[in-house]
């Protein structure tokens, strides 16, 4: 399970783990043929077709040429296996250029430069400023004397800020030279694909001093794909490499989604096939039956009067051939052909594309277009989806003190402004938290601004707010962070940061004051995370109020809070947290564990209130999609009172009297099970009436919920229209997801950040809003839209017009091919059920493809109704929801016209002869031409525009 | 360098110019799709509304030029004189009656059979001759396919008899023409007189001429043909090429229904009204032994082709549907009008509104 690094050892670790070669190839050279013929003929059509394909070429029972079947199987097999081979050929370039790149790598105490690809577990690798990180690194040494460097993740997370990353305690104060000579071993875990987690532990050898484990962190790692900024050199011993590194690992072929209109096409192809056997068992009997009494006296036929054993294999076998073309060989090339137009519509539409950012929506997943509009369940993320996550600081509460109530910004509050300049004491410690209890780095730029480089939205708001209340936060210099207030310098030395993670909805740091030396614990987080934890005795009553009132309006609130330590507090303390920080198994929890036992006491100073603005359109958005009949269902890691507020103002829900809020808590089983029926009874009653009623559930009590009543939650879910589920955890979201998908509903998430990625890969189809908080949940979905109003567009105007298109080219590809076989097998009536093709092999290809195949392309331009139509009438859309376009019956309707259609077309081809030269040639021909121009007119009628 | 500066200036308007932002503007605008009519989805349509009025046109007009073609394509069928003779069961003597197989593939019974027909109107010249088979099935698969059509065009090919089965070779020499259909060649003849004057019979130019100049080659003569055990229809004059032997030719060209005519031949002089014709007739063909029927069949022609009356009906049938589906609709439209485009129709705002009448 662990694997240990020695670094720097040129010998022991070269067999043991692989080397640094990349190889993202699916084949080579050698296994391409089989391997992508075996992946190509597991899908069942294939199976058919190849089946058919050698069945014709037993000439005794096949209608046609085997080359009108052979050359389109083996066009489509060339088509996708060429796409695959030049993909892949595409990976070996880019892994060939990656294993290739020259990196500096100690050997034997010299730095060499050597390839990519030569690089072992526990070698010493430099990189200079800009270079890309070749694999899997233990940090050990930076140009920085304090051990930091900087680092861009975004090929790895898809986050553009710098991230800081840190050498080991152990390899403090190495000097260049001492760097080429440093043994050790490295404990470290087996190669996994988390990247957020690195639980492992540095022994250094003597003569290299400190002799105890020096835990290491993912903040001591530079992974594989990331970039070194800002930092003159960094280096470090590789851990991982090649295919065994976070990035190697964490890569995969995400199952491919299929879509609600995939299935039933198959399904109906099925039901073809079905059919098809039966035709072919009906008419095989009776042609044999046939045979035995009338063609025996046929003299001209000359039937031996012994047959072969197969003899009677013969004549189903070839009425199977000649029924074979039921099944069209060409759906699978339309449906491909214009399922990627679709996507290409979708990345070509001018009013999707994001007018800040020049963006254009995107569509990655390019085969689940149809599914747009048959969506039945958004289930959608808040912050940064339906809000602009672009926060700003807007009202605080100090002392019980409320500023920026009248004007609406606390920034210009005279009231705030003139304690800020009397250095009010509680101000003073409260604006200290907001500066400097976060991991925001400060950057100078060469004009003398400071740039804040934060990972979270809500701290760069606090720390610019602080910054703008004269407390600026001006450097941080290692541990050491330097504020200027009012003209004086404050320095702080961070002791210990305990980062904030979504379980413990807070986050604080240890800071010694470098003038008094006294150690302080700053903490921030979620009311409920703060409030419960303040020092015995303290008046809350106030900070709950402002909290309260704050949620009112929709802003996003925050508690300030602090505590002085005393020093053996901290020392013993110290030591736990050291310890639980380097614990190889449940770090995570033992850390936050460890962390509880130091944040309490607090004396809470304040709240703070932050906006963050609807984006445009939103609550127009909602309103039309919810006309169209599709459910919304907000999802979000905030508290129950903002959610309400946000979902109030984008038309989530109606307020009272016509819109009714039903509340599910409860902090025990029991609670929540009464609350939960009684929500449920109220539903039940009004969900006749029109009343919009919605749910609201917390985190907690859907943890219940779905843990022990999940049968009452999914009638519940049925019922609802509306939910809002606050304080979820990214794996609830995923749940609910689960949840909806488990009663047959069409689901499509959306959201922004990285606590949305589950759920968007969860659902039906995912789509990611390419905002501020990365590029991660853009990259895991299928669509990736710039602004939430543009999913409109996307489900009304794209979705309804593939679904539409599909369901036509579809049905239309069975109806014609339907209709060529109708009149084979009429045909075979009247020629002794024997078997003959009306048609021969170039009539029926040039029928398949030419007439009929490429003609019904036109069908992806296709409008029913204008986008405005559609705009105005939302409802228009239960058409493709309900799936009215492709079904059984509408197949059924299909089905019968070309059974209509064959028959006028062979009634009138056979009777316009009448008796006279019937030739074979001839009437093939009048029958062929009857088919093409009805096909023509078919299309021309059925096509809207 | 050239392209690059004009889709700048293209895309960002021909506005903004600062040279410092003009390389991140460039960059930004490359990730904009191209506008065209063609990827915004906005190429021009145009679909007809079908209002009462154009519908009522529609099937008007359809009715209006249907039911004349209709008339005088029954009238033309209706112009063309066709004399049809069943001859099988009148062929056959009273004392072979029981037993039709028998005195057929007898060689020593007497074939010869006279009928006697007479012309109900005058038949203009040319007078086509037709032999008709009932229940002959040369669409047959196992019929279809035993043929060579190399073989047929090239003496080159005289070997490709794959296909021929079970009549390609016999003696281990190649049959040409090989196959069942050339085997069961049609063998009847007929000879015509009126008032005891022979009729000319003109069996040139009785097969297609793309047939007798590609499909037929002039250097394949009949070799080795019904030579083995099995004796089928006729047999063919060795010195001929097949390319001349225009009955073969009618009758390789396969008949798509069970029931089929190929042409025997023409008469190029008129019959007169009441004329007598006596046709002397060579019974040989065998369709006793699967009861089908055989009809010797003359025929006049019309621009609409021989006696046809299904086109006339037809077309008669749909414009009469058309202009009645009309009158229909002008009625409807008349008693009970309905407002175009209200939008009280639509489904979601038809079950709560109540009632929009």
């Amino acid at each position: 399970m662990k694997r240990f690094v020695y670094i720097n050892d040129d010998e022991s670790s070269q067999e043991l783990y692989c080397d640094n070669r990349i190889s993202n190839r699916k084949y080579t050279v050698l296994n391409f043929l089989p391997k992508n013929l075996w992946e190509q003929f597991s899908r069942f059509m294939n199976q058919y077709f190849l089946l058919i394909a050698c069945l014709q070429l037993w000439s005794l029972i096949t209608p046609v040429n085997p080359a009108s079947t052979w050359g389109p199987l083996i066009f489509i097999f060339a088509v996708s296996a060429s796409k695959e081979a030049w993909d892949d050929y595409n990976r070996y370039l880019s892994d060939k250029k990656a294993n290739e790149k020259h990196i500096w790598v100690v050997r034997q105490g010299i730095r060499k430069h050597i390839q990519a690809q030569d690089i072992h577990v526990g070698n010493i690798v430099w990189l200079r400023e800009n270079d890309e990180v070749p694999c899997d690194l233990v940090l050990i040494g930076t140009s920085d004397t304090q051990g930091l460097c900087y680092v861009e993740t975004a090929a790895l997370d898809g986050e553009t800020d710098l991230k800081t990353r840190v050498i080991p305690s152990a390899c403090m104060g190495m000097d260049f030279e001492l760097l080429h000579k440093i043994k050790g071993v490295i404990e470290c875990p087996n190669p996994d694909k988390d990247i957020r987690r690195f639980d492992a532990n540095l022994r250094l050898f003597p003569p290299f001093i400190d002799n105890d484990l020096c835990p290491l962190t993912i903040k001591n790692t530079l992974l594989q794909s990331c970039y070194l900024r800002n930092t003159e050199w960094a280096c470090g011993v590789a851990v991982y490499t090649g295919n065994e590194t976070k990035l190697g690992m964490s890569r995969g072929i995400p199952e491919p989604k299929l879509t609600a209109m995939d299935a039933m096409i198959d399904k109906l192809t099925g039901a073809i096939f079905v059919f098809q056997i039966v035709v072919v068992m009906v008419l095989g009997i009776a042609g044999n039956v046939w045979k035995d009494t009338e063609a025996r006296k046929q003299w001209y036929v000359l039937y031996p009067i012994e047959g072969p054993w197969y003899e009677l294999l013969v004549i189903p076998l070839r009425f199977e051939l000649l029924c074979s073309i039921m099944i069209p060989i060409s759906i699978k090339v339309s449906l491909d052909l214009v399922k990627s137009l679709y996507a290409k519509f979708i990345d070509w539409d001018s009013e999707m594309i994001d007018q800040d950012t020049g963006i254009p929506s995107h569509a990655t997943n390019t085969a689940i277009s149809e599914d747009l509009g048959q969506v039945e369940y958004i289930l959608t993320d808040k912050t940064g989806t339906l809000t602009e996550n672009r926060m700003i600081f807007r009202r605080c509460c100090i002392s019980g003190i409320f500023y920026g109530n009248e004007s609406g910004d606390a920034l210009k509050d005279v009231k705030l402004l003139n304690a800020v300049a009397g250095s009010s004491p509680d101000v003073v410690r409260f604006l200290t938290v907001m500066a400097i209890c976060n991991t925001v780095i400060p950057i100078k730029s060469k004009t003398g601004a400071i740039l804040y480089k934060a990972q979270s939205q809500d701290e760069d708001a606090l720390v610019n707010a602080a910054a703008r209340l004269h407390m600026v936060y001006v450097n941080k210099n290692a541990n050491i962070l330097e504020i200027r207030f009012n003209g004086s310098v404050i320095q702080y030395e961070v002791l210990e940061t305990l980062e904030f993670t979504s379980d413990r909805k807070r986050m604080s740091v240890v800071v010694k004051d470098c003038q008094n030396g006294k150690i302080v614990l700053l903490s921030k987080g979620a009311d409920e995370a703060i409030l419960p934890y303040a020092y015995a005795g303290q008046q809350t009553r106030a900070l709950v109020e402002a909290v309260e009132q704050y949620a009112q309006l929709g802003l996003r609130t925050l508690c300030l809070a602090w505590r002085e330590l005393k020093e053996d507090e901290y020392q013993e303390w110290s030591l736990m947290f050291k310890e639980a920080s380097s614990t190889l198994v449940d770090r995570e929890w033992r850390i936050a564990e460890v962390c509880q036992r130091l944040e309490h006491d607090f004396e809470v100073l304040g709240v703070t209130a932050i906006e963050d603005r609807l984006q445009d359109g939103v609550p127009e958005t909602i309103e039309t999609l919810r006309k169209a009949g599709i459910n919304f269902w907000m999802l979000t890691g905030d508290k129950q009172n903002t959610a309400i507020q946000i979902a109030l103002s984008c038309n989530f829900i109606s307020p009272e009297p016509k819109g009714q809020l039903l509340l599910i808590d409860g902090k025990t089983e029991g609670e929540v099970c009464r609350s939960l029926e009684r929500v449920l009874l109220t539903m039940r009653i009004t969900s006749s009436e029109p009343k919009d009623v919605a749910f609201v559930v917390d985190g907690w009590a859907l943890e219940i919920a779905l843990k022990h009543y999940r049968k009452a939650f999914t009638e519940l879910a049925i019922l609802s229209r509306t939910a809002i589920c606050c304080r979820v955890t990214p794996s609830q979201k995923a749940q609910l997801v689960e949840l909806l998908k488990s009663c047959d509903y069409r689901t499509l998430a959306i959201g922004d950040g990285g606590n949305d990625v589950r759920m968007i890969q969860q659902a039906d189809i995912g789509v990611g809003i390419s905002g501020r908080e990365g590029l991660q949940a853009a990259r895991a979905a299928d669509y990736s839209i710039g602004k939430f109003r543009f999913l409109k567009r996307l489900i009304l105007v794209h979705g309804r017009y593939s679904y539409n298109r599909t369901a036509f080219l579809s049905q239309y590809s069975f109806y014609k091919s339907l209709v060529i076989c109708f009149i084979q097998i009429f045909f075979s009536f009247i020629s002794g059920v024997s078997g003959t093709s009306l048609f021969n092999s170039v009539s029926l290809m040039a029928y398949n493809v030419f007439y009929t195949s490429v003609p019904v392309l036109v069908s992806v331009l296709d409008k029913d109704l204008s986008e405005g139509t559609v705009m105005q009438h939302p409802q228009i859309l239960v058409y493709c929801q309900a799936g009215r376009l492709l079904n059984p019956s509408t197949f059924a309707g299909w089905f019968g016209r070309s059974l209509f259609h064959a028959i006028v077309v062979f009634v009138i081809t056979i009777h316009a002869y009448a008796f006279e030269k019937s030739e074979m040639e001839e009437l093939s021909m009048v029958a062929l031409s009857g088919c093409i121009w009805l096909q023509a007119f078919v299309v021309a009628l059925e096509t809207n525009s | 360098m050239d392209t690059n500066g004009a889709t700048t200036s293209s895309a960002a308007g021909g506005g903004s110019t600062s040279t410092s932002d003009s390389s991140l503007l460039s960059k930004k605008n490359s990730k904009k799709p191209q506008y065209s009519r063609f990827t915004q989805q906005e190429l021009p349509a145009c679909k007809p509304i079908l209002t009462p009025g154009l519908v009522i046109t529609t099937f008007t007009i359809i009715g209006i030029i249907f039911i004349p073609i209709g008339l005088v394509s029954l009238s033309a069928s209706e112009h063309v004189v066709e004399i049809v003779d069943r001859y099988d069961e009148g062929c056959v003597p009273p004392n072979y009656s029981n037993d039709k197989l028998a005195y057929i593939q007898s060689s020593r019974t007497n074939k010869s059979c006279t009928r006697t027909l007479s012309v109900p109107k005058l038949m203009k010249s040319p007078v086509f001759i037709y032999y008709e088979l009932d229940n002959f099935y040369q669409n047959h698969r196992r019929y279809v396919k035993s043929r060579s059509d190399k073989q047929l065009r090239s003496k080159a090919y005289e070997r490709e008899t794959k296909n021929c089965d079970p009549q390609a070779v016999s003696l281990d020499a190649p049959i040409v023409p090989c196959g069942l259909i050339a085997w069961s060649l049609f063998n009847d003849t007929y000879g015509f007189f009126v008032k005891s004057k022979m009729l000319e019979v003109n069996k040139k130019n009785i097969a297609w001429d793309s047939d007798k100049e590609h499909k037929f080659g002039s250097d394949v003569y009949p070799k080795n043909f019904q030579t083995g055990g099995l004796i089928g229809g006729a047999k063919l004059n060795s010195t001929t090429p097949l390319s001349e032997q225009e009955d073969l030719i009618v009758w390789m060209r396969t008949a798509a229904l069970p029931t089929f005519r190929k042409l025997y031949g023409r008469i190029e002089e008129d019959l007169q009204a009441n004329e007598q014709i006596t046709v002397v007739i060579q019974n040989h063909y065998n369709t006793y032994s699967f009861g089908g029927k055989k009809k010797l069949v003359l025929s006049t022609t019309s621009w609409i082709g021989g006696k046809n009356d299904f086109i006339g009906i037809a077309y008669i049938t749909v414009g009469g549907l058309c202009l009645f589906l009309a009158v229909n609709f002008i009625l409807l439209y008349v008693i009970k009008p309905r407002a175009l485009g209200d939008p009280s129709y639509l489904s979601w705002n038809r079950s709560p509104a109540g009632n929009p009448n």
